[in-house]
């Protein structure tokens, strides 16, 4: 037999407006609404309520033999709240049929786990308490932001409790082990390693021509699940929630695909699709190490995505530095903009790897240029400096220095 | 194959792009295998250099000859500016019989296109050449010229358009000049697609004969010694002061940047027509203190300013290509250029505004100024990209045109295109 695990991740960050150096001081409004309902509204149509809506017949036909999970930030939804509370209602719906289990994420979708233990956990305890607000579950296997993992990550999150997580089944980790298995890390914490090999077929593939795979069927995709028969016991196929009509748009045949292939998996009796707490339930195969920070992003499986340059570093060394400070000033909404901020997607957009050739990073990213999306991003973190010196009178840790002192060139 | 080659401008004699570019094309050709032969106008006050002192010291090979024409035409030039060109040279002669300028040349701009075409042509007829390419519109009568009496196929390519240079108020005669020449012109050449969209589209050009050619930019700088400290944060203008350059958008947001840091220094350096409107422009503005109007600079001094300044502004209102800002990287200098630019197209590592939107132009700078980080990492990635771009590249792609005329020959029988 083999247990299929398919897990979503449901993200859409608040995408930033130009900010301007004029605008620090002056103007706090940082979120480009206009963009982030356009982008919200379309992303709904075209992939989460058509998809949602696929996943619900298949729940009704199939019952007990199919099962899905989801991670959805907190940022999303907001959003949803704001832009599209119909769909939040369609989530909701899958999840009162109890075949859906809701993972555990930093409600900020941001790169706290790097660089502030204290933020990354109030983030995930917010995340807790708004999955159980919102679905009535509360999330019991957690999900770092990018599937970002550590062994120091792992650290962490035991620490708060959890006994297991799901990380990349990236090769340089697995020395030739399959992902197929239930493995534990240095510290016992169970994990669940995603198969990128399947998972990217679907993901990254499904529609490209030049693939000698191409066109991908069910009952191909189906025979390559049902081959891992005998050498594993879980399938971990792990992706965005927007491979559905958006990575892979409608035309593709993906939703097509998407209805049909879990059919022809399940005409053998013993194949099941699980949720991540199921598939946990195999006995680890062995230990994994983390001795380095290893995530899902590109072909390094790294973070190099989003701390890559000294930009994305600045950026994320600054915006950590001022949290004493915020939490100082003990103003509800400075804290929230804060936190918008940290989404690790504005760090994405100041990624310069390959920026010249064009390609995947471009995805929905708001700004002509990885320098622009610094730009603004600095730009806000010293408006919101300038809020807190405005606000309450206490001495800051770094001074706000717009044009440093720094005389040198570079 | 052998490339007739007309131009208006070669180093060390050349004062813009299109002397840079000729150079970069030319030794491209050169290293692609093709035989060039130049045909330059020369001011016969200029001293004689031995053609093969300048071919060493350019660094061309032994397949680049030039040959010259006795002439003050330059590019950039206006009827004013040549009679000016001319009155100057026969005041300097008057008293040496033999050198009875205006029987020689031509007494105003006009005359002086059609005698070079003359001119042009006699030295055609003693060359052999299986393409005759001509740069630029000065140059553009005389290849019509050469293809009639020779029947060898015709390349023009644009640098430069009158509605580039003229911001959309074309002297009728240049236009003129210019559409005739691409109207005969087997291929045209053109320096980016923003140009093609222009020959396209004012000139009423068939855009499947206009190739796309980006010009680049040439390695290896000069090493620079006492270097100034100015102490400040450094925005540096270079550029012909003229319309076309928009150095009085750069002027403006210069008192933009100043309300906020009062400490900024502007460099603009080049001149042009412009220069006492502008210096004017920055006294009535009140940042008279916080800008050098620094003349044109010479190739040393051009290389100290690109190093000196934190950021290079382009800020072009139409510029068909635009090579300085590829310049200013190789000094891992950031650029901040106008959309309205050729060079937009082939450089990602850089910021570019639209050059009217002076308060983005200004924050832009300031956001620059304010990052260390910022410029780091544009400097760093936008000489990386400017290191993998080469003339040789461009004359390949040029190579490919002359290629495709020669293999299809009847396209160099002369036609006339309404």
């Amino acid at each position: 037999m083999v247990d299929v695990s398919f897990y979503f991740q449901v993200h859409q960050p608040y995408r930033l407006r130009e900010y301007s150096v004029f605008d620090i001081g002056r103007n706090h409004k940082y979120f480009d609404d206009k963009k982030n309902r356009e982008i919200i509204e379309r992303v709904v149509k075209k992939a989460y309520l058509p998809a949602n809506s696929a996943f619900m017949d298949l729940i009704r036909q199939h019952g007990e033999r199919f099962k899905i999970s989801f991670s959805i930030t907190g940022v999303l939804i907001e959003q949803l709240r704001m832009f599209s509370p119909e769909t939040l209602e369609s989530f909701r719906e899958l999840a009162e049929t109890g075949n859906v289990e809701f993972l555990s994420e930093t409600y900020y979708h941001s790169l706290a786990s790097l660089f502030s233990p204290k933020e990354f956990r109030e983030q995930v305890m917010l995340h807790k308490r708004l999955i159980k607000e919102e679905f009535g579950i509360t999330p019991r296997v957690f999900r770092n932001t990018e599937v970002i993992f550590s062994d120091k990550i792992a650290d962490m999150i035991k620490e708060m409790g959890f006994k297991s997580a799901v990380a990349e089944g990236a090769d340089k980790i697995m020395e030739g082990r399959s992902p197929n298995y239930v493995y534990e890390a240095h510290n016992g914490l169970k994990l669940l390693l995603k198969n990128y090999m399947l998972s990217d077929d679907i993901a990254f593939r499904f529609s490209n021509r030049e693939w000698n795979e191409w066109p991908l069927t069910a009952e191909k995709y189906s025979s390559w699940l049902d081959g891992v028969n005998g050498n594993g016991e879980i399938i971990n196929l792990f992706m965005d929630y927007e491979t559905f009509g958006e990575h892979q748009w409608a035309q593709t045949g993906i939703f097509k695909f998407l209805r049909k292939m879990p059919e022809i998996f399940l005409k053998k009796r013993e194949n099941r699709f699980v949720t991540v707490s199921e598939a946990l339930s195999h006995e680890p195969r062995g230990r994994i190490n983390f001795p380095y920070l290893v995530s899902w992003a590109d072909t390094e499986r790294d973070v190099s995505a989003w701390l890559g340059n000294d930009m994305q570093k600045t950026a994320a060394k600054e915006i950590y530095a001022i949290e004493r400070t915020v939490r100082k000033s003990r103003n509800k909404e400075i804290i929230r903009d804060w936190r918008k901020l940290q989404v690790s997607d504005n760090f994405y957009y100041m990624c310069t790897k390959w920026f010249s050739d064009g390609d995947v990073h471009k995805y929905f990213n708001p700004y002509s240029s990885p320098y622009e999306g610094f730009i603004a991003f600095m730009n806000i973190l010293n408006d919101i400096m300038a809020r807190i010196k405005g606000e309450i009178n206490i001495p800051l840790e770094r001074p706000s220095r717009l044009l440093g002192q720094n005389k040198s060139k570079l | 194959m052998k490339v007739l080659m007309l131009g208006w401008e070669f180093p060390p004699f050349s004062t813009g792009g299109l002397g840079t570019a000729s150079y970069g094309i030319t030794k491209g050709l050169s290293n692609n295998g093709v035989d060039v032969t130049f045909v330059l106008p020369k001011a016969p006050y200029e001293k004689q250099i031995g053609r093969v002192r300048v071919r060493s010291a350019l660094n061309l090979g032994g397949k680049v000859r030039f040959r010259e024409i006795s002439s003050f035409l330059s590019p950039y030039q206006t009827d004013e500016s040549y009679r000016e060109s001319l009155k100057e040279y026969t005041k300097s002669t008057k008293n040496r019989p033999i050198s009875r300028s205006s029987e020689i040349y031509g007494s105003n701009l006009i005359e002086e296109v059609e005698r070079y075409k003359e001119e042009a042509l006699r030295l055609a007829l003693e060359e052999e050449f299986d393409i005759v390419h001509a740069h630029d519109w000065m140059t553009f009568k005389a290849a019509k010229l050469i293809k009639e009496k020779t029947g060898k196929p015709m390349v023009v390519h644009v640098h430069a358009t009158e509605f580039d240079r003229s911001g959309n108020n074309p002297n009728p005669y240049v236009y003129a000049i210019e559409k005739e020449g691409m109207d005969y012109a087997d291929r045209i050449i053109a320096v980016s697609a923003y140009t093609k969209g222009i020959i396209s589209e004012r000139y009423n050009i068939n855009p499947s004969k206009v190739r796309v050619v980006h010009n680049a930019v040439e390695h290896g700088s000069i090493k620079l010694k006492n270097m100034p400290d100015l102490g400040s944060k450094i925005v540096l203008f270079l550029g012909r002061l003229t319309l076309q350059k928009g150095p009085d958008y750069f002027l403006k947001a210069a008192k933009r940047i100043l309300e906020k840091e009062p400490d900024v220094r502007f460099i603009v350096a080049g001149k042009g027509d412009m220069r006492n409107r502008l210096i004017e422009m920055a006294s009535s503005m009140g940042i008279a203190k916080n800008v050098l109007f620094a003349g044109y600079l010479d190739k040393e001094m051009t290389e100290m300013a690109y190093e000196l300044a934190n950021v290079y502004v382009m800020p072009s209102v139409s510029e068909p290509f635009g090579i300085t800002p590829l310049e200013a990287l190789k000094h891992s200098t950031p650029v901040i250029i106008s959309r309205q630019s050729g060079v937009s197209e082939v450089l990602s590592h850089c910021i570019k505004v639209d050059f009217w939107d002076v308060e983005k132009l200004a924050s832009t700078i300031l956001s620059v100024l304010a990052y260390p980080s910022l410029r780091r990492v544009m400097g760093f990635n936008g000489r990386e990209e400017v290191a993998g771009m080469s003339w040789d590249e461009s004359a390949r792609k040029c190579v490919d045109v002359y290629n495709e005329l020669i293999t299809a020959p009847e396209l160099s029988a002369p036609r006339i295109i309404s």
